[in-house]
C-alpha cells in the first residue's frame, strides 16, 4: 500500500475562527483502497476539517492535494467534481422526490426540449441499486424509506459520481445491526475499487472492525496516525482524551426492596403490547432492542407524551393516571428524551433557562421569575455534572453534544424525580463524556433513584444496568439479571428467537 | 489589509446594522430638514405611532410563540366600528368592555384554531383578515359609523386627551409596553412563550402546555387590538369600515425591524417598540423632505429587506454565503 499515491492529502491545514484555533497544522493522507478512520472527542476539529474538505470553509494556511495535485476547493460543487463525496450523518435528501431524482439531482438525463428522460433515469438508477443489493426501486419516494435505506440512497449517489474519496460521517448512528453489516459490505466493495474512505465515528467496535488506519485529533491538533492492527482501545482512548479511562461496570447493586414503578399490561396501539415490568428504587433497568422495538414509545407513554390504549401504571404502589407530561412531572417522573436537539433543548435559549424550564412556575417571587433561585439550580448542577460552559448566558446551541446532554440531565435531576428515564443518553457524544454519563447513572442509582436506561448500544446497556429488558416488536421477550446476561443471549432476545429457548 | 477592514465593517453591520442605518437616516433627514428633530415633531411621531405600537407589542407575543397574526388590521377596524356604535346605543361605560369582550372572542377563536387544533397560523389569520372584514361590514351594514354628539362626550379622552401634558395615546402605549415587557421577560408565562416558539416539542417534553400558551398569546394580541381600536375610535369619533386595513403588514414590519425571528423564540417588546419608532420616523422624515406619502411604502419595503438580510447575515457571520 505504501507505494501507492494518496488520493487525498492534507498538509498543515490551519483554520481559525475569532478567538479559536479550530485546526492547528493538521496533516492527513488517504490512500486508495483504505478505510481511514478519523477519531476525536466532540470539538476536536473533525467537523471543521470535513468542512474544509467539502469546500465550505477555506483553510487559513496549508494545502490540499487531490491525487498529488495542489487544489483549492471553493465550493461544495468543486469538491464533488474533484471526486470527494460525503455521506452525511444528518441526511440531505429531498423527502418528497423519488430515489432516482435524488441520486441524479441537478443532472437528470435529458431528451429533446429539455424533457427528462425518465426511462433512462430509472434504468440507470435501478442498476446501481441492484449492485448495492437495495430492497427498493428507483421510483420509490425517499420519504417512505427507513433511515438505513436513505443512507443507501446517499451511498448510491456517491457511486454515480466518480468518487475517489468517500467520507462517512457517523454513518451507523441510526442503523440496526443488520443494516450495519450491509453498510460494511458496501464499504468493502468501495475499498476493492480503490476508493479512499474516511470514516468518522465514535464507536470503537466499528473502527476496529473496518478501518485500516486511524488518525486522531484532539483540540484541533493532529495527534497521530495508528495502524489499526497494531493498536488497541486503551492506546486509542489515551490518544484521544489525553488520559486513560477507568472501565465502568456496576460496582455494587444498590437495588432496594421497594418498587418505584410498576407497569401492568401496558399497551399503546400497535407500538407495544401487554408490557409488564417493574423498577425498584436504586435500580437501573436497561431496555435493549432494535430501532422500532417500541422502547422509546413505551417511555413516552409512561411520561404522558402518548396515550396508552390499555394497562396500568403504579408509582410507589399507587395507581396513577398520566395524561400529559405535566402529569408525569407532577408524579415525579423525569424523561431525558432520545433526540437531544429536537426534544430535549430549546437551542436558542441559554443554559440556565433550559435547565429550569420544567419548574419555572415554582421559581418565582411574587409572580415574577426569580433569577437567584434559577442561578442556584444552574450552579449546583453545573458543578455536579461538570458542565463546561463559560457562564449561564451561553446559548445552549453553542455547546458541544456532551455538554448539551448534561444540561438536559441536569434539568431533569433538578426536579428530584422518583423515576428517571434516560433514552439513548450518549448518542453522538464523545468517549470522555460518555463514561462520565455512565458513572453518573450508576451514582444516581446508588443514591436511591429508580432509573430506566434505553440504549441501542450493547456495551452501554451492559455496563450500566442491574437488569436488562429485551424488547422485540413491541413486546418484552425476556428480562435478564446482570449475572445471567451474555451478548449472545441479548442479541437472540432482541431478534425474537430467545423465547423458544427460555420456554424449553 | 483591505480585506480585514471589510470584514470588520461587515461584522459591525451584521451585528448592529439596523441601529447604524437608523442613526445615519436620522442625521441625513435632520440635515435635509432641521424641523425633523424638534420636540414637537418627535412627540408627533410617537403619538401617531401609538396605535401601530400598541398592536405591534401584542403581535410580538404571537411571533415569539412561533406564529403569525395577519388579522390584527381588520380586527382593529372591527373594534373601532363596534365601540363607536355601542357608544351611542348603550353608552361608553358599558360599550367599551363589551367591545373588548367581542374583540377578544375573535382572538380566542384564532387561538383555539392555531393552538388547540394546530392549524397553520398564516392560513388561519389570513382567512380571519377577510372574515373579520366581512363581519365588520355586516355589523355596520356597510355604512360609516359616527358618534352623534361629538362635542358632548368624554369618550374622546383616549385619543385626544392629555394627562400631565402627555397625550393619552402615548401614555396607553407606554403603559401597555411596560406591562407586557414585564409579562414577556420576567414571568414564567413569558419564559414559556419563548420556549414554545423556540422549540415547541422540547417545551412539551418539559411539561409546558403548548396549545394553551399559543391560545393566550392570541388573546393578548386581540386585547392590544381592542386598545388600538379604542384609541382610533376616540381620536376620530367616527370611522370607515376599513380604518385598520393594511396595518397588519405594518405591524409585522415593525416586529421584524425590531429583530424578532418569524420562526419564533426571539424578539422583545423593547425591540418591537424601536421597530415601531423607526417606521414612524421614516414615514415622517419622507413627508418632511417633501416626498409624497406613498413613497413611504416603497422605502419601508427596502428597509425591511435590508433588516431581514442583516439579521440572517448576523446569524451566519457573513453578509454573503455561497451555500444555503
Amino acid at each position: 500500500m505504501s507505494d501507492q499515491k494518496p488520493v487525498l492529502t492534507l498538509k498543515n491545514i490551519v483554520k481559525t475562527f475569532p478567538g479559536v484555533i479550530a485546526l492547528n497544522k493538521v496533516s492527513l493522507d488517504i490512500l486508495p483502497g483504505e478505510v481511514h478512520a478519523l477519531m476525536g472527542e466532540n470539538g476536536a476539529g473533525k467537523s471543521t476539517l470535513m468542512k474544509v474538505l467539502g469546500g465550505i470553509y477555506q483553510p487559513d494556511e496549508g494545502q490540499i492535494l487531490v491525487a498529488d495535485k495542489p487544489t483549492i476547493l471553493r465550493t461544495p460543487l468543486e469538491a464533488k467534481n474533484k471526486g470527494i463525496v460525503f455521506i452525511h450523518q444528518e441526511l440531505s435528501l429531498a423527502e418528497e422526490l423519488s430515489v432516482a431524482e435524488n441520486i441524479y439531482m441537478g443532472e437528470l438525463p435529458l431528451k429533446s426540449f429539455g424533457r427528462v428522460d425518465w426511462a433512462k433515469l430509472y434504468s440507470d438508477v435501478d442498476e446501481i441499486l441492484d449492485r448495492l443489493n437495495c430492497g427498493f426501486k428507483a421510483q420509490t419516494i425517499v420519504g417512505d424509506l427507513s433511515i438505513a435505506n436513505k443512507q443507501m440512497v446517499e451511498i448510491a449517489r456517491a457511486l454515480t459520481v466518480d468518487a475517489k474519496t468517500v467520507i462517512f460521517d457517523e454513518p451507523t448512528a441510526s442503523l440496526t445491526d443488520a443494516e450495519k453489516i450491509v453498510l460494511f459490505d458496501i464499504i468493502e466493495d468501495l475499498k476493492s475499487r480503490g476508493v479512499g474512505i474516511v470514516y468518522i465515528s465514535h464507536r470503537m467496535e466499528e473502527i476496529f472492525r473496518i478501518s485500516d488506519r486511524i488518525s486522531v485529533l484532539r483540540d484541533g491538533e493532529y495527534r497521530g496516525t495508528l495502524k489499526t492492527s497494531e493498536t488497541d482501545h486503551d492506546e486509542l482512548t489515551k490518544l484521544m482524551i489525553g488520559r486513560s479511562l477507568e472501565h465502568t461496570r456496576p460496582e455494587e447493586s444498590a437495588t432496594k426492596e421497594e418498587i418505584t414503578l410498576e407497569v401492568k399490561n401496558l399497551s399503546c396501539g400497535d407500538l407495544f403490547k401487554d408490557v409488564s415490568f417493574n423498577v425498584h428504587a436504586g435500580e437501573v433497568v436497561g431496555f435493549y432492542g432494535l430501532v422500532g422495538a417500541g422502547r422509546t414509545e413505551l417511555a413516552e407513554t409512561i411520561f404522558g407524551m402518548r396515550r396508552k390504549t390499555s394497562g396500568e401504571i403504579y408509582l410507589n404502589g399507587k395507581h396513577v393516571e398520566i395524561n400529559s407530561p405535566a402529569d408525569a412531572i407532577n408524579h415525579g417522573i423525569s424523561l431525558v428524551p432520545e433526540d437531544r436537539k429536537g426534544q430535549g433543548l430549546v437551542l436558542g435559549m441559554n443554559c440556565r433557562e433550559n435547565m429550569t424550564l420544567p419548574q419555572i412556575d415554582d421559581l418565582t417571587v411574587g409572580n415574577l421569575t426569580a433569577p437567584a433561585a434559577e442561578q442556584d439550580i444552574f450552579q449546583k448542577y453545573k458543578e455536579k455534572l461538570e458542565i463546561k460552559t463559560p457562564n449561564w448566558k451561553q446559548i445552549v446551541g453553542n455547546l458541544s453534544g456532551g455538554n448539551q446532554q448534561k444540561i438536559v440531565i441536569g434539568k431533569w435531576l433538578s426536579m428530584h424525580p422518583n423515576l428517571l428515564i434516560v433514552d439513548e443518553p450518549t448518542r453522538g457524544i464523545d468517549v470522555g463524556s460518555k463514561s462520565e454519563i455512565h458513572n453518573l447513572i450508576r451514582e444516581l442509582a446508588g443514591q436511591g433513584y429508580a432509573v430506566i436506561v434505553i440504549s441501542s448500544e450493547m456495551p452501554e446497556i451492559l455496563s450500566v444496568s442491574d437488569r436488562i429488558v429485551a424488547m422485540f416488536h413491541g413486546e418484552i421477550m425476556h428480562t435478564f439479571t446482570s449475572d445471567e446476561v451474555t451478548e449472545d443471549k441479548l442479541v437472540q432476545a432482541i431478534s425474537g428467537i430467545y423465547e423458544n429457548d427460555s420456554a424449553a | 489589509m483591505a480585506q480585514g477592514n471589510l470584514k470588520v465593517i461587515g461584522e459591525l453591520l451584521a451585528k448592529h446594522g439596523i441601529l447604524v442605518a437608523f442613526i445615519i437616516f436620522m442625521i441625513v433627514f435632520t440635515v435635509l430638514n432641521p424641523r425633523f428633530i424638534t420636540s414637537d415633531n418627535v412627540l408627533g411621531v410617537v403619538r401617531s405611532s401609538a396605535i401601530l405600537g400598541v398592536m405591534a407589542i401584542g403581535v410580538t407575543f404571537v411571533v415569539v410563540s412561533g406564529n403569525l397574526d395577519l388579522s390584527v388590521g381588520s380586527m382593529m377596524s372591527f373594534s373601532t366600528i363596534v365601540v363607536l356604535d355601542l357608544h351611542d346605543k348603550i353608552g361608553p361605560i358599558l360599550g367599551i368592555p363589551v367591545m373588548f369582550a367581542m374583540t377578544m372572542a375573535l382572538g380566542a377563536l384564532i387561538g383555539f384554531l392555531v393552538g388547540y387544533l394546530k392549524l397553520n397560523s398564516l392560513i388561519v389569520t389570513l382567512g380571519m383578515l377577510s372574515a373579520i372584514h366581512g363581519l365588520t361590514l355586516t355589523y355596520s351594514g356597510g355604512k360609516n359609523m359616527d358618534i352623534a354628539d361629538k362635542d358632548g362626550t368624554w369618550f374622546s379622552i383616549f385619543g385626544q386627551g392629555e394627562i400631565l401634558g402627555l397625550p393619552v395615546p402615548i401614555l396607553l402605549f407606554a403603559l401597555l409596553a411596560a406591562g407586557l415587557t414585564l409579562l414577556l421577560s420576567k414571568t414564567p408565562f413569558g419564559r414559556k412563550v419563548y420556549a414554545v416558539g423556540g422549540n415547541g416539542v422540547a417545551a412539551t417534553f418539559s411539561g409546558i402546555p403548548r396549545a394553551r400558551i399559543v391560545f393566550y398569546c392570541y388573546l393578548i394580541s386581540s386585547f392590544c387590538v381592542a386598545v388600538a381600536g379604542l384609541i382610533q375610535a376616540s381620536r376620530s369619533l367616527g370611522s370607515q369600515n376599513t380604518v385598520g386595513q393594511g396595518l397588519e403588514l405594518e405591524v409585522l414590519a415593525a416586529v421584524i425591524l425590531g429583530g424578532a425571528s418569524l420562526l419564533g423564540g426571539s424578539g422583545t417588546i423593547f425591540k418591537t417598540v424601536i421597530g415601531v419608532l423607526i417606521l414612524g420616523f421614516i414615514q415622517n422624515g419622507l413627508l418632511l423632505i417633501g416626498l409624497e406619502f406613498y413613497v413611504q411604502y416603497i422605502v419601508t419595503w427596502v428597509i425591511i429587506i435590508l433588516a431581514v438580510w442583516l439579521d440572517i447575515a448576523a446569524k451566519r457571520g457573513q453578509l454573503w454565503s455561497p451555500i444555503a
